[in-house]
């Protein structure tokens, strides 16, 4: 047994690291979270250059073929700094489902592209306040033609291209959108974290094209959600880590009754809170990264498990840190509140902590794989 | 990353399962035996030797101590074969995991190829004498003294919670042998026969109406100084070897329900007329628990990458008994709100869930408090300050204290 990241694997951290502190410090998230950017484009240049686009597509289809814990790797650093690129969209959403179910001739086509970073791709599922159902998926494919609307679409806004969920006369199937078609409006939309874009999706009868078997709708989109739920929470462990890093700095600068607050044990006890809820996240992270990797069995369980505490980690430290930065941690110009908001939004954007949770023990019940893990 | 065993750790794996298959029958779902103490010490002193014949015993201490000198990696597949069987191995686990080590470190080459071996193959049984009343957390405070008599200290004062107390053969003593110097500068380490005159033993009740741990009282009790552990003045350190070794064998031997009994209970019980398994609210908390066990497993697996690379581990072990011994404290309760009314009742002492109820208080004192522990990841791991004290420069004797 060997459950670490490889020398390789850490080089890549290392480099990411190096890279990110140079393209991506916290005034880079904060512009386009101040500015009317979608994204920081200089940025996600850097990124394309660097090759990460390309990490986890075939060099048969312009790829590095890489594997996935090095976009584990890639993803938590990213998630570290706020990262403001479409880079999830495109690579844990888009370029996952591509390499999933596209065809041929569709992988041929589009993977190229977002290998290079000329294309940007995204995945379009919720239609507004409610968790999509079978029951309520309204956006609608009739001969070839979409209509409907999908918000919030996460960077709807610059993508090229949307992998929409949508129904017809199969069920429910997923169909690939090209965003510059006529009968397609995007709106951006306001957002808990700005420094993010989401965007409306309006189809008037816009070409659409079969992704994957017609009627598998669902069950590709669940595969793909438990995916993309690992490399999100390698964000998200990340951000949580980055959180309570800056609270560290904080309370071991910060004086009150003549000594740094760090040193009044409410302060102590509360991050160590935060560190545990850490290391629990970050250790069901690396099963779920092995998972990912080796397409186990186990990836849904481990993917939920990695969702739910990670998401929950995540949301732990970034309040948290609000709270022992006292009233500085409450300002605009303090950085606190863009953790606060990437928390909520990335414990949002695949679906709700309530969904994962059954989830997990659904999977739990029915996999019976409970003792293999304990 | 790879979950699985490389050749060599799956043919140890296999010898490992082979002799426990020959030799012990795997857990059964209704594990909650009615044994005495006494039939459990029997059980358990028969296992421990089977398995140093076998040598199967203290794996990863070194072979001329009794031990088989195997990777911490073979270690931890032999803990995992093991956990699978009905097998009792709580008597030993303060000696092999914490006085063990701390005899490796500290005593002589002959004392260790006396002592090791016997408390390896379960012959004789150690125990920790370390808190007193008015030392728990703040074990540095400690009153006993030990004052010099020629080549023999004599020993007078209080132990307390000294789990084993009452069976054990031998114990790891610190003392206070100066008290007109700083608290951690006075102490002195010994090891000790618990047959000697001198020591009288009273058992404790606990709240769960067993008593494992003891008042020891020491009455001129005389140690020869061949049994000190360290230089005199030094038993700080040496006490730090033994509680640095205390956590991990805590946190291990934490026993009681863990998921798959809870899922079975709610599988089992009502809510609503409906199986309390469908219940929504049932459901989160089985998420909530089962995140915490599996974050506790691969963290360990993560420690264990890092031994078996030559690494050091990392911190990341320290979180271990603070999660565990709270999620079972919660889980036993939880459990037994499940069963509704008949929760309350105890007729058989049989119920896991009640059992834990009643014993997980300990755990989340035992081997260093929550609040100790989170003190521990706030200062060694994320480097924060220590607490302002006035205890630590003044020397011991004026301290203001409790009583
Ligand atoms: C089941 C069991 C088995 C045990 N076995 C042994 C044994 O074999 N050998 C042995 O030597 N000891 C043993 N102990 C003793 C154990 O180590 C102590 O009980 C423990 O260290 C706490 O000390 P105390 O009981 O004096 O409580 P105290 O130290 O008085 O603590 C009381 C409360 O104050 C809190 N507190 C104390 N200091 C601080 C601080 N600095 N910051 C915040 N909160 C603080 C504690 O967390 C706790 O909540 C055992 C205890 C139990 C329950």
């Amino acid at each position: 047994m060997n459950f670490e990241f490889s020398d390789d694997q850490n080089l890549l951290r290392d480099q990411a690291q190096g890279f990110l502190q140079r393209n991506c410090p916290i005034e880079a998230v904060r512009a386009v979270l101040e500015g009317d950017q979608a994204h920081d484009t200089k940025l996600w240049k850097g990124i394309v250059e660097m090759g990460w686009t390309a990490t986890t597509i075939p060099e048969n289809y312009g790829g590095i073929g890489l594997g996935h814990l090095e976009l584990c790797v890639l993803a938590e650093e990213l998630g570290r700094c706020l990262a403001p690129t479409p880079f999830s969209s495109s690579l844990y959403l888009a370029t996952e489902v591509l390499l999933m179910c596209a065809d041929d001739r569709q992988k041929q086509h589009w993977l190229p592209k977002l290998a290079e970073g000329v294309a940007i791709g995204t995945f379009a599922l919720a239609e507004g306040a409610k968790p999509p159902s079978k029951n309520n998926i309204e956006t609608r494919v009739q001969n070839g033609k979409i209509s409907g609307c999908k918000i919030p679409v996460p960077d709807g806004e610059v993508a090229d291209f949307a992998v929409v969920l949508a129904k017809d006369e199969a069920g429910h199937s997923l169909y690939l959108v090209e965003l510059k078609d006529q009968g397609v409006t995007r709106r951006t939309v306001k957002s808990v974290d700005p420094s993010r874009s989401y965007a409306e999706l309006s189809f008037a009868s816009s070409p659409a094209e079969p992704l994957g078997k017609l009627g598998d709708g669902f069950s590709i989109t669940d595969q793909l959600l438990n995916r993309a739920a690992i490399l999100f929470a390698f964000e998200q462990v990340g951000g949580a880590q980055a959180s309570l890093e800056m609270a560290r700095q904080y309370t071991l600068e910060r004086y009150a009754f003549g000594r740094p607050i760090a040193s009044f044990q409410a302060i102590k006890h509360k991050l160590a809170d935060m560190y545990i809820a850490l290391t629990l996240a970050h250790s069901n992270c690396y099963y779920g990264a092995w998972a990912l990797s080796n397409n186990a069995a186990e990836l849904p369980l481990a993917a939920a498990t990695a969702r739910v505490s990670a998401t929950e980690a995540f949301q732990l430290c970034a309040k948290e840190n609000i709270q022992s930065h006292g009233g500085m941690g409450f300002t605009w110009e303090f950085n606190c509140h863009l953790y606060y908001r990437r928390a909520k939004a990335t414990s949002l954007n695949l679906g709700s902590l309530n969904r994962w949770k059954e989830l997990l023990v659904s999977h739990l019940l029915d996999s019976n794989n409970v003792s293999k893990t304990l | 990353m790879d979950f699985n065993d490389t050749p060599q750790e799956a043919a140890f794996r296999a010898q490992a399962r082979a002799f426990l298959d020959a030799n012990a029958s795997l857990k059964t779902e209704t594990m909650a035996v009615q044994e005495t103490e006494a039939e459990l010490l029997v059980r358990a002193k028969a296992w421990q030797k089977l398995k140093a014949e076998n040598n199967w015993a203290c794996l990863n201490w070194p072979k001329e101590y009794g031990g088989r000198a195997s990777t911490p990696m073979e270690r931890i597949i032999w803990d995992q074969e093991e956990g699978l069987f009905d097998v009792p191995t709580g008597p030993f686990a303060i000696g092999l995991g914490m006085c063990g080590p701390t005899m490796i470190a500290y005593a002589s080459e002959e004392q260790k190829r006396e002592h090791l071996p016997l408390m390896a193959s379960g012959e004789h049984i150690w125990c920790q004498l370390f808190s007193e009343p008015s030392a728990g957390s703040d074990l540095a405070n400690l009153r006993t003294r030990a004052e010099p008599d020629g080549d023999e200290w004599i020993i007078n004062g209080q132990k307390i919670w000294t789990s084993g107390g009452h069976y054990a053969d031998w114990g790891i003593l610190v003392t206070r042998s100066d008290p007109d110097v700083p608290k951690h500068k006075g102490l002195t380490f010994f090891f000790v026969n618990m047959h000697t005159p001198g020591i009288e033993i009273k058992p404790i009740k606990q709240i769960n109406g067993a008593a494992n741990f003891n008042e020891i009282y020491f009455t001129d009790a005389r140690i020869p100084d061949s049994q000190r552990l360290g230089e005199v003045g030094e038993g700080w350190a040496v006490s730090i070897t033994t509680l640095m070794n205390e956590r991990l064998a805590v946190g291990n031997i934490m026993r009681g329900p863990d998921i798959p009994e809870l899922i079975k209970l709610a599988e089992n019980t009502e809510i609503d007329g409906k199986p309390a398994i469908a219940n929504a609210a049932v459901r989160e908390k089985i998420a909530d628990w089962y995140c915490q066990s599996s974050g506790l497993n691969f963290t360990n697996y993560r420690t264990l990458s890092a031994l078996s690379r030559g690494g050091v581990p990392g911190p990341e072990n320290s979180i271990t008994k603070v999660v565990r011994a709270s999620k079972q404290q919660d889980l036993a309760s939880f459990g037994l709100d499940l069963m509704d009314m008949g929760g309350i009742l105890n007729e058989n002492m049989d119920d896991e869930f009640l059992h834990t109820y009643l014993s997980s208080p300990g755990s989340r004192i035992a081997g260093g408090t929550d609040e100790i522990l989170r003190n521990i990841i706030a200062e060694r791991v994320l480097g924060l300050p220590q607490d302002i004290r006035i205890d630590k420069t003044v020397a011991f004797n004026e301290v203001p204290n409790s009583s």
